[in-house]
C-alpha cells in the first residue's frame, strides 16, 4: 500500500532551471484560470451565457467580499484579491482530481502568498499614512502602565497573521488529501485481508466518498477564507485608525 | 346584495358610513401591523443569513484554531529572534511565548466578534 504522504512528494521534472511537479501545477492553475476565463469572455454578449454568467458571478462575488470588508477605497486592490482567491481556488480544487498534486499542501506555498498580502498592507500603510500606521498598534484608551505590554502583545498578534493565514489554508488541504488516502488505503487492505473482512471492504468506501465531498466543501470554503481575511487585512491598511 | 365583497354589517343590514370609517380604519392597522411584522422578519432573516455566510461551523472551527496556535508560534518566533539579537537565552523565548499566548487569546476573541476592534475603552 501506498505511504499516504507519498503524493505530496515533490520531483523534478526538468531539473536544470528547478521545474517541479508544483510548478507544473501552479503553471497549470493559472493556465486554467487563464484560458478559462479568456474563453468565458470571449464573446461579451450583453445577455450572458453560461460560461460568462460564471465569470460574472466569480467577479461579483469577490467584488462583493472585497466591497463589504474593507469599502469602495478597497477596490484598489481588487485585482490582487481576484487573482490570490482565483488562484488558491483553482489549486485547491485541481487537487481534488486523482493523481493530480496539491500545490496549496505546502506550506512554502501559501506562507509566500500571506507574505504577499502582509507584505502589500505594510508597504501600502507606511505609503499610504507614514508614521500613523503604527497606530495600528497602539490602541487607544489604554491606561499608561498597560501601553508597553499592550503594543507587544499587538505586535505579535500582528506578526501571527501571515503564520495564520497560511497555516489554515495548508492544514485543511494537508489534512484533508491524507484521510482521503488513509480510508481508500484501508478498502484495499480490507480486500486484501480475505475472509470475513473482505465484507468490510465497502465501509471505507464510502466513507472516502463522504469525504470527497466534503474535500469539495472545504477546497472552496479555504479560498473564501483566504479572500475574506486579505479583505480584512488590506482594510487595516486603508484605515489603520480603530 | 349582488356585490359578494360588499362587506355587511354584524346585523345583516346595508353598510352604513361609519361603518365604512370603521373599516379603513381597521385595514390601516392591519397594514401597519403587516409592515412591522415583514419588516421585522427581514431584519431576522438577515442576520440568520450573515452569521450564516460569517461561520459555516467547521470553517469557524479551523480557523479559530489556526488564530490562536498562530499567536503562540508567532511569540515563540519573536522570542528566539530576541534571545539571539540579545544573548538572554532563555529569558526571551519564555516571556515572548507568554505574551504570544496573551495575542493568540487576543486573535480568537477578535475572529469570534466577541471584541470589536481593537477598543479597549468601550468598557470603561
Amino acid at each position: 500500500m501506498a505511504s499516504p504522504i507519498e503524493q505530496f512528494q515533490i520531483k523534478p521534472i526538468i531539473p536544470v532551471i528547478n521545474f517541479t511537479n508544483s510548478s507544473l501545477f501552479m503553471v497549470g492553475a493559472v493556465a486554467v484560470i487563464v484560458g478559462g476565463l479568456m474563453l468565458a469572455t470571449r464573446k461579451r454578449a450583453l445577455v450572458p451565457g453560461r460560461a460568462q454568467s460564471v465569470a460574472e458571478v466569480l467577479h461579483d462575488f469577490v467584488a462583493g467580499t472585497l466591497r463589504d470588508a474593507a469599502g469602495d477605497e478597497g477596490m484598489k486592490f481588487f485585482p490582487l484579491v481576484f487573482s490570490l482567491f482565483m488562484f488558491v481556488l483553482t489549486a485547491n480544487l485541481l487537487g481534488m482530481i486523482p493523481g493530480f498534486f496539491t500545490v496549496t499542501s505546502h506550506v512554502i506555498v501559501t506562507f509566500s502568498l500571506a507574505i504577499l498580502v502582509i507584505g502589500t498592507v505594510i508597504v501600502y500603510g507606511f505609503v499610504k499614512h507614514g508614521t500613523h500606521f503604527l497606530g495600528l498598534f497602539v490602541p487607544s484608551g489604554v491606561p499608561a502602565w498597560l501601553l508597553p505590554f499592550i503594543v507587544v502583545i499587538e505586535l505579535i498578534s500582528f506578526l501571527s497573521r501571515p503564520i495564520s493565514l497560511s497555516l489554515r489554508l495548508f492544514a485543511n488541504m494537508l489534512a484533508g488529501h491524507i484521510a482521503l488516502k488513509v480510508f481508500a488505503g484501508f478498502v484495499v487492505a480490507l480486500l486484501g485481508a480475505g475472509g470475513a473482512l473482505t465484507i468490510l471492504a465497502p465501509l471505507p468506501l464510502l466513507m472516502a466518498v463522504a469525504l470527497m465531498a466534503l474535500e469539495f466543501l472545504v477546497a472552496a470554503l479555504q479560498a473564501y477564507v483566504f479572500t475574506v481575511l486579505t479583505c480584512i487585512y488590506l482594510n487595516d491598511a486603508l484605515h489603520p485608525g480603530h | 346584495m349582488a356585490d359578494p365583497t360588499k362587506r355587511n354589517g354584524e346585523d345583516g343590514q346595508e353598510p352604513t358610513s361609519s361603518d365604512d370609517a370603521n373599516l379603513t380604519a381597521r385595514l390601516k392597522s392591519l397594514d401597519a401591523r403587516i409592515d412591522q411584522a415583514s419588516a421585522q422578519r427581514t431584519k431576522m432573516t438577515e442576520s440568520q443569513s450573515r452569521s450564516k455566510s460569517d461561520s459555516s461551523a467547521l470553517g469557524q472551527a479551523f480557523r479559530l484554531s489556526a488564530e490562536f496556535v498562530s499567536g503562540v508560534v508567532a511569540g515563540g518566533i519573536v522570542g528566539w529572534i530576541v534571545d539571539h539579537l540579545f544573548g538572554i537565552s532563555p529569558w526571551g523565548l519564555i516571556v515572548c511565548i507568554i505574551l504570544g499566548f496573551c495575542a493568540g487569546m487576543l486573535n480568537l476573541l477578535r475572529a469570534a466578534g466577541l471584541m470589536k476592534g481593537a477598543r479597549y475603552d468601550e468598557k470603561r
